[in-house]
């Protein structure tokens, strides 16, 4: 084809005249293409750049053309579906790594713990310290987990062992599986969680395992070239009174907040199996289950499962039973205390209890804002409530709509024709 | 109660030994005796209780100065007649001695506070001792239920107020924190008629310890909320608009029956029915 650029006045004419009825075929001639979503610059015939205002933009929710200058909005529809589903993060996989990290994570509840996140971070803080030669990070998982973006934590080898003696308290058995780890793949750090009744008490025993002199209460690391492993970490120790600086050793059990959480790298997250088989200890720690606590008596901050009335309780007799049929602690808004319906102490919200429940199940609560920061830190939250566009209809995970009493009384059924049916097959 | 009965149970008591430390007050930070080691002994004293015949031997292993006696005494006023002290240099490591004396002595049961309260306080002396002398261990204990047969029946305190039962095999080492019961008072005349048994034992020093860089504790940084935006807007958002709501379930135009099953799933999913 020659140089020469042609033009053609009536195409172009076509292409100017919105009305004309050729007038999207001229236009996807020219290249500018209005089936999916109109580009609003392009190269005109004669080399200059033309514009088409009116592709600009998008008309937002209220009806009114909105023009976003970032640089994200390329003309057209709003692209918020795009921008949702484009995903930042960077893949990362080390196929032979120069060393290991193992982390043992406390998976509380089957899920990685806001502490464990912190501790994962740690460990890719330690394994990527030098470039060249990354580490990998191994979580050795025990039970059964429900995560399923343990790669997006920072995990690259995950080693799970999911036999059912190591449910409940098994320290011998998981001690056991840990050294069976360490002598096939010898990390070079072991770090663990230092929260009571998790990685603290079997932190403590690996140490010693080893024989080694764990650092615990670890919440910082600095790279140290003095060191024998690179690093130095300041411990708590005397009861909170002391800092304690000290070369890291192979053990170490950290605090929460002890470094970032890993949030702009993806890792593998390939499932290993450890080739040798772990012997098995006769235990002499026998588990006999948890017992069975009053739930009342439990303070409100620490509940594990909350059950809260609002004003739109109105069978407080049935609001009673059911919390106790679910095993459930009582909590109220401050609407219930004032009328005298619950007891202050059990007042749930920014005036009452910060509580810190992993379901907190809301009855004819509104969800006044104050009420909302008080069951900031709940990990899930069940709202019964008869207004759909109430405030903690957002906040709530799973929010029925409905009156709360019939709820309430349909799920006390279902609950104890369960047990019952549970007692007869036993 | 008949003689013969009265008898069998004096058998049955067995031999506790607590090991105690010497605390710090947190604000004053005078000697004091070790919150978590008192509810050690007074968990020890419950066993006594229950178990007419059951010998508590208190053990310190430490240096002895006037400072640490007016602590150690603290415990001796709990309804103690004597303690043993096992006489070290300050600066030397407590383990060595200690399991040196309890394989002497042998007895079934070892309660301890679950961490010291002054020097390194890592909370790994209950575990060195597990270890060293090979008997199991039971941390954050809330009560001893029964002692039978050479097996103790224990009540595990869990994070939330929850409780689970354990069956150990004696002899065991038992730690004790926060979740066991409050120590009673120290009363001053006994503690003050009470005698220390003095042993003097081997003792390294602990050249470890020595070389770190120990300094009162700093307040630790509070985590900043970091925005990563690569945006002016998306900066304006993350400042300016409340955090939505991840957008949960919900039901609407359900029956009852169709709601509370809902409800049911995900209570049974998070496993809070019990």
């Amino acid at each position: 084809m020659s140089e020469i650029i042609r033009r053609d006045p009536r195409r172009e004419w076509i292409a100017r005249n919105r009305l004309h009825p050729d007038n999207a075929a001229v236009l996807a001639a020219l290249g500018v293409n209005r089936a999916g979503g109109a580009v609003s610059e392009w190269m005109g015939p004669s080399g200059v750049v033309r514009k088409d205002p009116r592709a600009i933009g998008f008309i937002g929710p209220n009806g009114v053309k909105r023009i976003d200058r970032s640089g994200l909005q390329q003309g057209g529809q709003a692209t918020a579906t795009t921008t949702a589903a484009r995903d930042s993060r960077r893949t990362v996989t080390i196929d032979q790594p120069a060393f290991l990290v193992a982390v043992v994570p406390d998976l509380t509840g089957g899920r990685l713990s806001g502490h464990d996140k912190d501790l994962l971070g740690l460990a890719r803080r330690v394994a990527d310290a030098d470039a060249e030669q990354p580490g990998a990070v191994v979580a050795i998982l025990f039970g059964e987990h429900k995560e399923e973006a343990l790669g997006e934590a920072g995990i690259d080898r995950v080693v799970h062992l999911d036999d059912e003696f190591y449910a409940g308290f098994a320290p011998e058995a998981r001690l056991a599986a840990l050294s069976a780890v360490e002598r096939e793949m010898t990390p070079r750090f072991w770090l663990l969680p230092d929260s009571p009744l998790g990685g603290a008490d079997l932190g403590r025993r690996l140490a010693l395992r080893l024989g080694e002199r764990a650092a615990t209460g670890v919440w910082q690391v600095e790279a140290d070239n003095e060191a024998s492993l690179g690093w130095r970490c300041t411990a708590r120790g005397g009861a909170g009174s002391l800092d304690i600086q000290r070369p890291l050793p192979r053990v170490a059990l950290a605090l929460a907040e002890c470094a970032e959480p890993v949030d702009e790298t993806r890792h593998a997250a390939e499932h290993l199996t450890l080739t040798a088989s772990i012997p098995t200890t006769l235990s002499r720690i026998e588990d006999l289950g948890q017992v069975a606590v009053d739930p009342a008596g439990v303070a409100l901050a620490e509940a594990e499962f909350i059950l809260s009335g609002g004003n739109g309780v109105k069978q407080w007799d049935a609001f009673h039973h059911a919390a106790k049929v679910l095993g459930a602690t009582e909590g109220a808004s401050r609407v219930a205390v004032d009328d005298g319906f619950m007891a202050r102490d059990r007042q749930v919200g920014a005036t009452g209890t910060w509580v810190t429940a992993r379901v907190y199940m809301a009855v004819g609560i509104s969800g006044a804002i104050q009420h909302l920061q008080g069951i900031q830190r709940c990990d899930k939250v069940v709202a019964i409530n008869l207004d759909p566009g109430c405030d903690i209809i957002k906040r709530a995970d799973l929010a029925v709509i409905g009156d709360s009493t019939q709820i309430l009384a349909a799920l006390v059924a279902m609950v104890e024709q369960q047990r019952g049916g549970q007692r007869d097959a036993a | 109660m008949q003689p013969d009965l009265q008898q069998k149970q004096q058998q049955q008591g067995i031999d506790v030994a607590v090991l105690v430390s010497i605390g710090r007050h947190p604000t004053t930070g005078r000697a004091r005796r070790a919150e978590q080691d008192a509810r050690g002994l007074e968990l020890a004293l419950a066993i006594e209780a229950e178990l007419p015949g059951t010998r508590i031997s208190m053990l310190h292993a430490g240096s002895q100065d006037d400072s640490s006696e007016a602590a150690l005494r603290g415990y001796l006023g709990m309804g103690l007649e004597s303690m043993t002290l096992l006489e070290q240099p300050e600066g030397s490591d407590a383990i060595l001695a200690l399991v040196e004396h309890l394989a002497a002595t042998s007895p079934q049961l070892v309660i301890t506070g679950a961490r010291a309260e002054r020097g390194e306080g890592s909370g790994l002396l209950p575990y060195a001792l597990a270890e060293h002398l090979g008997w199991p261990l039971v941390n954050s204990l809330a009560s001893v239920e029964k002692v039978e047969n050479g097996v103790v029946t224990l009540l595990q305190a869990l994070p939330r107020g929850q409780r689970r039962r354990l069956k150990v095999r004696l002899p065991a080492i038992i730690s004790v924190d926060e979740a066991a019961p409050v120590a009673r008072q120290s009363a001053f005349g006994p503690a003050r008629r009470a005698t220390f048994a003095i042993t003097t034992t081997t003792s390294e020093a602990d050249s470890e310890l020595a070389q770190w860089h120990l300094a009162p504790a700093r307040k630790r940084p509070k985590r900043l909320k970091i925005v990563k935006a690569a945006s002016a807007r998306d900066r304006f958002k993350a400042a300016a608009s409340k955090s939505e709501g991840k957008g949960g379930q919900v039901l609407t135009d359900v029956t009852p029956e169709q709601g509370a099953e809902a409800i049911y799933k995900l209570l049974k999913e998070e496993d809070v029915l019990r």
